[in-house]
């Protein structure tokens, strides 16, 4: 029973993530964002490493690199002019979660309030497994019957 | 005669994995319902700001009204004040406004406007339009000040208290339930604090 009680939060956690998410009624600036304009290919390369691994705050799932919304336009020229002033990635990403919250990363910091988060999957895995091992286990005691002299088949 | 054979089986292993599963079902179920119920809520997708209970970031942004004058965080201090987000691109700010302008004229607090990314004269023909609620109306173009409040899209509304620490943020149109249930209790609060 412990166990199973160890386990719920698992479960739940799990499919919580799976719940759909909509957009709510928010509005955005329409208007033709010009391209960012790189200086060279390995600034290219850490802007887009970087934006992959933020999540848009208005399409939510989407990443920041990914997204059209004009608030990601905006902070996709905010991330490379950080980038330009000489913030280190970790110190971009602490700028966004300042403002935006941890919601921003995809890769959410290690925490007790994410440990379930990160670990969640493992435990469940675990759980199964040692659900799975007692079972059979519980299968292989059981003698096999040997029908009796008696028995018609 | 034909005598079904009962297998002395352990009861323990399967009982406990019934149980188990039945516990992660339930749990699924009930998860699901609370997804149902949620998704009716017109905010369920607003991200909580984490700059509840912070101060309220530094700006100096300049009027709409006077483009010359700029107005910052420090100018507003002293008392309590609404910040409402809006734009004359935004049809919500459309549907919230007559709901803002009623809780303006009710003089509660003071309502500050921050107009983003906007064409001035489109800002000043919508208020034109519509009526303007705001004691004084900053006007963010780039929307780069917008990026230190966390904004990421209008209306959205925020309190500030009299010590410029952010109280309270909603995202998307205000509506009487939200001012009566939400705003107004927490102006009460801060006046009672005080």
């Amino acid at each position: 029973m412990s166990r199973a009680a160890r386990w719920l939060p698992a479960c739940l956690l799990a499919f919580a993530l799976l719940l759909p998410a909509a957009r709510h009624a928010q509005a955005q600036v329409v208007d033709d964002p010009a391209p960012l304009q790189f200086h060279d290919e390995a600034e290219e390369a850490r802007f887009q490493a970087l934006t992959h691994e933020l999540r848009c705050v208005m399409c939510q799932n989407q990443s920041l690199a990914d997204s059209n919304a004009q608030i990601a336009h905006d902070l996709r020229r905010e991330v490379l002019d950080l980038m330009r002033q000489g913030k280190s990635d970790d110190e971009i990403v602490a700028f966004l979660v300042q403002r935006y919250g941890e919601f921003v990363r995809y890769k959410p910091a290690m925490e007790p309030a994410t440990w379930l988060l990160w670990f969640g999957p493992a435990l469940l895995l675990l759980g199964g497994g040692v659900l799975v091992a007692r079972i059979v286990r519980a299968r292989g005691r059981r003698e096999v019957p040997v029908p009796g002299e008696d028995q018609e088949w | 005669m034909n005598q079904p054979i009962e297998p002395a089986a352990p009861k323990r292993g399967p009982r406990l994995a019934v149980v188990v599963g039945a516990l992660c079902f339930i749990g699924f179920v009930a998860l699901l319902s609370y997804g149902v119920l949620q998704s009716g809520r017109g905010d369920r997708e607003a991200l909580p700001s984490p700059l509840i209970g912070k101060p309220a970031p530094q700006f100096s942004l300049p009027l709409l009204h006077e483009p010359g004058r700029n107005v910052s965080a420090k100018d507003l201090a002293g008392a309590p004040y609404v910040l409402n987000v809006w734009g004359s691109w935004c049809p919500e700010c459309r549907v919230e406004h007559p709901v803002l302008t009623r809780f303006a004229l009710s003089k509660r607090v003071r309502v500050v406007g921050y107009n983003l990314k906007d064409e001035p004269e489109d800002a000043l023909r919508w208020l034109e339009q519509f009526g303007n609620p705001y004691m004084l109306v900053l006007a963010d173009r780039d929307g780069r000040a917008a990026i230190d409040w966390g904004i990421y899209g209008a209306p959205e509304t925020f309190l500030v208290d009299a010590r410029g620490i952010v109280r309270w943020k909603h995202v998307g149109a205000l509506d009487d339930a939200v001012i009566d249930g939400q705003l107004v209790p927490l102006l009460r609060k801060l006046e009672a604090g005080r």
